[in-house]
């Protein structure tokens, strides 16, 4: 995965600075707090999976109960029972109510069985009427118990399937964040750190070179006011002495400036 | 976080079941049993003579209805149609395999329970996360 070189292209600001800051902030939260998410998750996870492997254990011992009971009821009754049962199927008595519970962040479904009187159908009642009706009776008890542990499973076994995929998001979401988000934002931080600080050593730069133009200018301009005011002096002393420049030149600098006590 | 599969919550979704003869009557007595107007019911009873074919379909008919919460399959019925339950993948219907006379649970072969052995081996979401 490209992890190291990768950075944000972005104008290289003081303000840029702080927005990559505020954001590298941000994404050190988000990923601490997904990682509490992850974890809260995986325990819940955990917990239902112990949950399942007993809870299919049991079904098992009570499936066999229930068949144990409708071989007793066949016994009973003759094998025609089948028919009469299959005949008298109307609407379902015994029906499942889903709702959404909220575990740790996700929306897991839960079932619960419920039996809704209104549908049930007489003709069932009739069923076990001739002989064998204490068997149907047991029989269905059994039946019923056995929807239970099956109605539970069920909702275990959904749960289960959504947290799996909750935790899959999660996970991939504190990876990408740890892998990919942070080190990009470091790595823009840092290159903008690196324009300003060039910017900096520019602007530094440039502010030395005109400094030592400037002093070489002013080196300059004394120089030559210097030199403008003994070219004045020569002139004047030429002047009064009558003699050439050249001449006063080197009067001037055998006698090294002004004497005072020349009183020519 | 927006849920990519959205559960439907039903205040009164059915029990499908795809099992023998005994099994399903069972279940009928306890009152599981639905026949609507059209004359569909929320049970396939499985004998000898029943096809794959026909198994699929009722297993993709019962998974796409929007008022059936809860599928039962007898283990054995499952191993017929063992790539259609494993490439199963939505929370609602909760797809739930049972044993039958016959065919006493075998924890192997549940679609559920062996992606829960998967977890426990070395590359997982449960166990060594990260």
């Amino acid at each position: 995965m490209s992890g190291q070189g990768q950075r944000l292209t972005v104008v290289p600001t003081v303000t840029m600075l702080g927005v990559m800051k505020a954001r590298l902030v941000g994404a050190t939260r988000g990923h601490a707090l997904l990682k509490k998410k992850s974890d809260a998750l995986t325990v819940q996870f955990r917990a239902i999976l112990k949950q399942i492997v007993s809870t299919k254990e049991s079904m098992g011992d009570i499936m066999r109960s229930s068949s144990f009971a409708l071989t007793e009821v066949k016994y009973v009754t003759g094998d025609n029972i089948k028919h009469v049962v299959l005949e008298s199927v109307k609407s379902a008595s015994l029906r499942v109510r889903s709702r959404q519970e909220n575990v740790a962040g996700v929306k897991l479904p839960r079932f619960e069985h419920f039996v809704d009187h209104g549908a049930g159908d007489a003709k069932s009642d009739l069923t076990g009427l001739a002989r064998g009706g204490q068997q149907i009776q047991s029989c269905r008890v059994a039946f019923v118990k056995a929807i239970e542990v099956l109605v539970e499973l069920a909702s275990l076994q959904t749960s289960f399937l959504t947290l799996d995929e909750a935790i899959k998001t999660t996970n991939r979401r504190v990876n990408a964040l740890e892998n990919v988000v942070k080190p990009r934002l470091e790595n823009t931080i840092s290159y903008i750190k690196a324009e300003l600080d060039e910017l900096e050593r520019e602007d530094f730069f440039r502010l030395k070179k005109i400094q030592g133009y400037k002093k070489r200018e002013i080196q300059r301009q004394e120089q030559a006011a210097k030199k403008f005011a003994e070219e004045q002096h020569a002139d004047k002393i030429s002047l009064k002495k009558g003699i050439s420049i050249k001449s006063a030149y080197n009067l001037l600098e055998a006698g090294a400036g002004k004497d005072e006590d020349i009183i020519f | 976080m927006a849920g990519s599969s959205q559960i439907r919550t039903n205040s009164s979704a059915l029990i499908a079941m795809i099992a023998d003869e005994d099994t399903v009557t069972g279940f009928l007595l306890a009152g599981v049993g639905n026949v609507d107007i059209r004359r569909k019911t929320n049970y396939l009873i499985v004998d000898s003579k029943t096809t794959v074919k026909a198994i699929e379909d009722a297993f993709k008919e019962f998974t796409s209805r929007e008022d059936i919460a809860v599928v039962l399959i007898s283990q054995y019925i499952a191993n017929m149609i063992r790539f259609l339950v494993d490439s199963y993948n939505n929370p609602v219907p909760a797809i739930l395999e049972i044993p039958s006379k016959d065919h006493p649970y075998d924890p192997a072969h549940d679609s559920v329970l062996s992606r829960v052995r998967y977890l426990f081996s070395a590359e997982s979401v449960a166990s060594g996360r990260r």
